[in-house]
């Protein structure tokens, strides 16, 4: 029960949340493992805030501000998605290459 | 599984625990598996629906964890922002885009589903060698405040008072960001007498026209 076991478990969702990114065919799955890299961050940031500066909380206050970074990046990514589905009418992430070649 | 190895150490010191420490403990495990299993299934499950509630336990495991380092304000925020907000704006992106198609298969797909998943576990292992050899340098006394909500509020409106007011700026932003995004585009068009007529005034949608997939767009 210490700072060790949250560290795994956030190194975990980390690395669970970049395969799927790597891996996902469809753009939507793609968007919640970005959603699964943001929490294991946050857990970091809390877990440092209780075992390494548990008198100012200032890890508390950043996990805020990510939350809500988080919050804007998930409507802004879906609305894109959405509007990609409009005109392409498909969510395979292999076929979003408008600014590739 | 490492996980589990990583904790098996503590838990063989278990005996000797208080039983406050040892509920600790256990409670620990059980929301460590949940998460771990739950986000595996978010990214393996090959139903998304499926994926987006198992992505709401996630988020839900990841609360109590935080109800476990003493943020009881932040838990809350989560449960509210994240399972009440995102999940639910997941679940509705997944409703207007749900098509279901059958992927073409890729030129050696599985073998770069192979790299990359031993690429993510050369990575966990390099953290966690990280994370057990580093000396950090834990408080023992853990300072008990009386209120996480009241230290957190001092923060934001002393020594972050900038940084809260450009995350509320942020926020606007995204929401007419994504309002403008997600509704289909109409540029009206001007009338010959110079100003626009009543009609171009009104905000009416009409749909994009459709691209087929996988076609070039003609500039």
């Amino acid at each position: 029960m210490g700072l060790d076991a949250f560290l795994i478990v956030g190194a975990a969702l980390f690395c669970i949340g970049i395969y799927g990114l790597v891996t996902s065919r469809n753009a939507v799955r793609v968007l919640m493992s970005v959603e699964l890299m943001l929490n294991a961050v946050n857990l970091n940031l809390m877990a440092f805030s209780n075992f390494l500066d548990s008198a100012n909380l200032r890890g508390q206050v950043f996990t805020v501000f990510a939350i809500t970074v988080a919050a804007a990046e998930a409507a802004v990514g879906l609305a894109i998605v959405l509007s990609i589905y409009r005109s392409r009418d498909t969510v395979d992430m292999e076929e979003f290459r408008l600014l590739r070649w | 599984m490492l996980m589990a190895a990583g904790l098996g150490e503590k838990l063989a010191g278990l005996g000797s625990l208080s039983l406050a420490e040892g509920t600790q403990v256990g409670v620990l495990v059980i929301l460590a598996a949940l998460v771990t299993a739950s986000a595996m299934g978010v990214v393996l499950l090959s139903n998304i629906v499926y994926s987006a509630f198992l992505l709401g336990f996630t988020f839900l495991g990841i609360a109590g964890m935080y109800l476990l380092l003493n943020a009881d304000f932040v838990a809350a925020a989560q449960v509210l922002i994240y399972v009440g907000a995102v999940n639910v704006l997941i679940l509705f992106a997944i409703m207007l885009v749900n098509k279901r198609q059958e992927y073409k298969p890729l030129k050696l797909g599985n073998l770069r589903n192979a790299i990359a998943g031993l690429v993510c576990l050369g990575l966990f292992g390099l953290l966690l060698v990280t994370v057990t050899t580093v000396p950090w340098n834990v408080t023992t006394r853990i300072s008990r405040l009386p209120s996480t909500t009241v230290a957190i509020a001092q923060h934001f409106f002393t020594d972050y008072l900038l940084p809260f007011e450009l995350a509320s700026v942020l926020l606007l932003v995204a929401l007419v960001g994504a309002i403008v995004l997600a509704r289909r585009e109409f540029i009206p068009e001007t009338s010959p007498l110079g100003y626009p007529d009543e009609e171009s005034l009104e905000l009416v949608e009409r749909p994009l026209q459709q691209l087929p997939a996988g076609s070039q767009v003609k500039n």
